[in-house]
């Protein structure tokens, strides 16, 4: 007697009444909730014709935005790349007491509203702050300027790229680096023949999804920046005001700019997690603070 | 429950098929698959339990085709490799689990009992309330074990039972299963790449290599009578002499072995170390000691024949001689098979 | 504890703390000393205010309403990324991030033309009589939109690494595929799910840019509470913007703490069994 039967038996959730429903309410909700508002952008940036288009987006005030959103990433992406590898190093290659605290701090931008963080910023520069008198009479102005807007953004994106470093050096351990040292290689030269080559993707990976957050930024700057048209608008701030002024197809011209931006940010972000990265800390990262410092294997 | 395959099949893309196996496991048989990793022998245990569609052929519990009766109807109890006990399930939860999603309903009283009892029997009585993270290796075998047979299955099927324990606690487990085994009599087939394993436990062994059963025997038939080099390979450590068949008679370096039965042409003798004696004058194969191993009750001697082939075989510590004297092997038990 | 042998801790050091300190340490610090100074008295009638009250109120139950809807719809969204293979599942994958990957001023401005009352969602709705864009709905929808990757993005990995041995050690023991999901599968995802919840939960408290333009910004009814302090802001009220944006910076510190305490709960039988 021969039988013949085809695959797998049925595992959880195979039945195939169920797997059909439940995949196309999945499927139908992700086509309302995700790509739709993503069709709209699109739809509304050509509202008026690609000539409107081209004008909103040669418009001088948008450039201008454009230009400060660009100038702020590149000085915020930088630093805090810098700081996320200088932090991921001293907190995965050395012992030192307070390590819990120091990560529990770097991830704290996580949980705090951009509002609040703004709000927070205007306690230390502004005039009713801690340094505003000191700043106003040595005439430095930080706030309602681009320093503001700067050092905003890199608050809300201070964990970015270390948080994709920590589990990662964590996991590759220290036996590189000691092995390099041993044989005689500097600090600098063990960092960037050893170490830098094992991190690179993630690395990457934390700058890109860092700079799309710096460009994307919206209610710390918008705290900080005091929305002065042409001067302190980035390109967030440029859309909130195009929008309120019913100009919505000027407005979602500018928002298509940053849709292509968040399109390419996940295009990259899927190639380098085929390199592997943001693959090891995807659960830990997202977990809450203290979670970057990996379980103890039983 | 008396359990038939029936020329079962299973393709794979990559390996672990299994091509055509025939068996039958009398109710109340302990039964070894034996085999190297890939063989097909877990496969064939899924199948039996309805974890994988067999391609073709068919199995029967008893008179009845199980071939296309779902897993959960199936009736057999699975332990499996790494136990997969429910992590967040104490120990009594994880053997109680399969009463109380049973469609017979039952009392928590008569659960509660019936987990009581199992855990007597599996030695754990008072490790009721903790989770299997808090128990050793052993002892969540011995679950695995207890919640498997809280659901009276018709079958108890064992995927690598003691494969992730030391080797001690695996020697104590054995014996015990076994124990186990002849207290309640249930038909049970286990899976094992561990020779010494299978031959300590089970009434049959059942040798497979590349989805194929190659021998099926009492311990004592498949070690003393290896259908093959595979099966005498398999088995333990053996010696390998490449012969000449004419005539019913291997030659390996114009010393003479019995082969009747075996076709003429190149083959080969096996035989164990232990079968192996030294003689300084006289008959035998001609051979040169190269390395003298000493071990707390032997001494291994590593010698070449005159044609230049390697022999490895025990010897009692007093052993006299040394590396690069010369002799003559003698061979007991040796098994002459054709060349593969 | 062993000997230090590699170099660079003063200075990887020395940077981290000189940057958290600037960056991060310091703002936070001089926002609680500014809501601080504010008196016990004062501070209490500017957070108890009624007009704050409602905030919390409208901001704390759409992000639970955000946050139910997101457990049920990340959970699917998961299980069907890992269980079930389809065209254009890994275009899907991709998809769950934009939320996170979208400037929020955009997704606001986005939304609120889909769900205003001419909009594509917003003309049928509202002849079902549905209002959206404007009201208490329109603030879960912004919600959910930012919120979405969490429990999907938490819950996810943990699927995958699930030992599918357990699923079958349920159906050998007779199990009906919704007592193994009910009694194995959904504890087992309980902390990752729990992590999700409240990841989710604290974003939509704390979310500004994608609400403020699809909510209306009503006082008392339509007004989240970070609009309440940006609001005051702009009103030149600073010690009330504080204390409001004291109150959830508190509020985020309580998450934060309730997201581990519930995670290690949840953890404490995860020793593989």
């Amino acid at each position: 007697m021969v039988h013949a039967r085809k695959g797998k038996p049925p595992r959880v959730g195979d039945n195939i009444v169920f797997r059909r429903s439940l995949l196309g309410i999945v499927l139908v909700l992700v086509a309302l909730m995700i790509v739709a508002p993503l069709v709209v952008i699109a739809v509304e940036a050509f509202s008026r014709g690609a000539v409107y288009f081209a004008e909103s987006i040669a418009d001088p005030d948008t450039r201008h935005a454009i230009l400060l959103t660009v100038i702020t990433a590149l000085i915020a992406v930088p630093i805090n790349t810098a700081f996320g590898v200088a932090a991921a190093w001293a907190i995965t290659k050395h012992d030192f007491r307070g390590k819990r605290l120091l990560t529990v701090i770097i991830e704290l931008p996580f949980s705090v509203s951009p509002i609040v963080a703004g709000v927070a910023y205007l306690f230390v520069y502004g005039l009713q702050g801690l340094f505003g008198p000191v700043l106003q009479s040595m005439e430095i102005k930080i706030l309602f300027a681009l320093p503001g807007i700067v050092l905003a953004s890199m608050f809300v994106t201070a964990p970015f790229v270390a948080r994709e470093l920590i589990p990662l050096m964590q996991a590759q351990g220290r036996d590189l680096e000691e092995a390099a040292t041993s044989l005689g290689a500097s600090g600098w030269r063990t960092f960037f023949s050893v170490t830098l080559p094992n991190i690179k993707w993630a690395l990457l990976y934390g700058v890109v999804l860092c700079n799309s957050r710096v460009m994307g930024e919206f209610g710390a700057v918008s705290v900080v920046s005091g929305n002065i048209r042409g001067q302190t608008n980035t390109l967030p701030l440029h859309i909130e005001l195009l929008y309120h002024d019913y100009n919505a197809a000027g407005s979602f011209a500018a928002a298509s700019i940053l849709a292509c931006l968040a399109i390419v940010t996940l295009v990259v972000k899927v190639a380098l997690e085929r390199q592997g990265a943001g693959r090891v800390q995807r659960p830990a990262a997202l977990a809450g603070a203290d979670s970057i410092i990996p379980e103890t294997k039983p | 429950m008396k359990i038939r395959l029936d020329n079962v099949v299973k393709e794979f893309e990559t390996f672990r098929a299994v091509h055509g196996v025939s068996l039958d496991i009398e109710s109340g048989e302990l039964v070894a698959l034996l085999g190297p990793s890939g063989s097909g022998k877990t496969t064939i245990l899924r199948m039996v339990a309805g974890l994988e569609y067999a391609d073709a052929g068919a199995i029967y519990f008893g008179d009845e085709n199980a071939t296309d009766i779902p897993v959960r109807e199936r009736g057999v109890g699975f332990v499996f490799q790494h136990y997969a006990l429910f992590p967040h399930m104490t120990v009594g939860e994880n053997i109680a689990f399969g009463m109380k999603v049973s469609k017979v309903k039952r009392s928590p009283q008569a659960i509660a009992e019936r987990v009581k009892e199992l855990l007597d029997l599996v030695q754990l009585s008072g490790l009721k309330d903790r989770f299997p993270g808090q128990i050793s290796g052993g002892q969540r075998q011995r679950v695995a074990l207890a919640r498997a047979l809280a659901v009276d299955p018709r079958v108890l099927l064992l995927d690598e039972p003691f494969g992730a324990l030391d080797a001690n606690v695996r020697r104590d487990l054995r014996r015990w299963l076994r124990k186990i085994h002849d207290e309640l009599g249930i038909t049970t087939l286990f899976v094992t790449h561990d020779q010494e394993e299978a031959l300590d436990l089970a009434d049959r062994v059942v040798i497979l290599n590349k989805g194929k059963i190659v021998q099926e025997g009492t311990p004592e038939a498949v070690c003393r009578n290896p259908a093959d080099a595979f099966v005498m390979n398999f088995l333990g450590d053996a010696n390998k002499l490449d012969a000449d068949i004419r005539g019913g008679k291997a030659y390996v370096d114009a010393v003479a072995f019995d082969a009747e039965g075996v076709p003429d042409g190149s083959g080969q003798i096996l035989f164990r170390p232990a079968d192996v004696s030294w003689r300084e004058q006289g008959q035998g194969i001609a051979a040169k000691i190269l390395r003298v191993i000493d071990r707390p009750d032997s001494r291994r001697v590593l010698a070449m024949t005159g044609s230049g082939q390697a022999v490895e075989f025990d010897t009692a510590p007093e052993f006299p001689y040394r590396k690069g004297e010369e002799g003559f092997i003698n061979i007991r038990r040796p098994r002459v098979y054709a060349a593969a | 504890m062993r000997r230090r042998v590699l170099p660079g801790l003063p200075l990887a050091l020395g940077i981290t703390l000189v940057y958290v300190a600037i960056i991060v340490v310091l703002p936070l610090a001089a926002l609680v000393f500014k809501a601080a100074s504010l008196g016990p008295a004062d501070y209490w009638r500017i957070i108890s205010s009624d007009r704050a009250f409602a905030s919390y109120r409208v901001t704390v139950l759409c992000a639970l309403a955000a946050t139910v809807f997101n457990l049920l719809f990340g959970m699917a969204l998961a299980w069907v990324l890992v269980r079930y293979r389809f065209p254009g599942r890994r275009l899907v994958d991709a998809l769950v991030d934009l939320p996170f990957a979208l400037p929020t001023a955009v997704a606001g401005i986005a939304l609120t033309t889909l769900f205003a009352t001419n909009g594509w969602f917003g003309a049928p709705l509202s002849l079902l009589g549905i209002k959206v864009a404007y009201t208490p709905l329109g603030i879960i929808v912004a919600m959910s939109f930012t919120s979405i990757p969490f429990i999907v993005r938490t819950v996810q990995p943990v699927l995958e690494e699930l030992d599918p041995a357990l699923e079958e050690a349920g159906q050998t023991l007779g199990a009906s595929d919704l007592s193994i999901f009910v009694g194995v599968i959904l504890p087992l995802l309980t902390p990752a799910l729990l992590a999700g919840v409240s990841l989710s939960f604290a974003r939509s408290l704390g979310e500004f840019g994608a609400i403020i333009f699809i909510a209306g910004n009503q006082p008392f009814s339509t007004e989240i509470t970070a609009l309440l302090a940006f609001i005051r802001l702009e009103e030149y009220d600073y010690p009330a913007s504080a204390a409001i944006a004291s109150v959830m910076l508190l509020t985020a510190f309580v998450m934060l703490a309730i997201t581990n305490l519930m995670q290690a709960r949840a953890l404490r039988y995860t020793v593989r069994g």
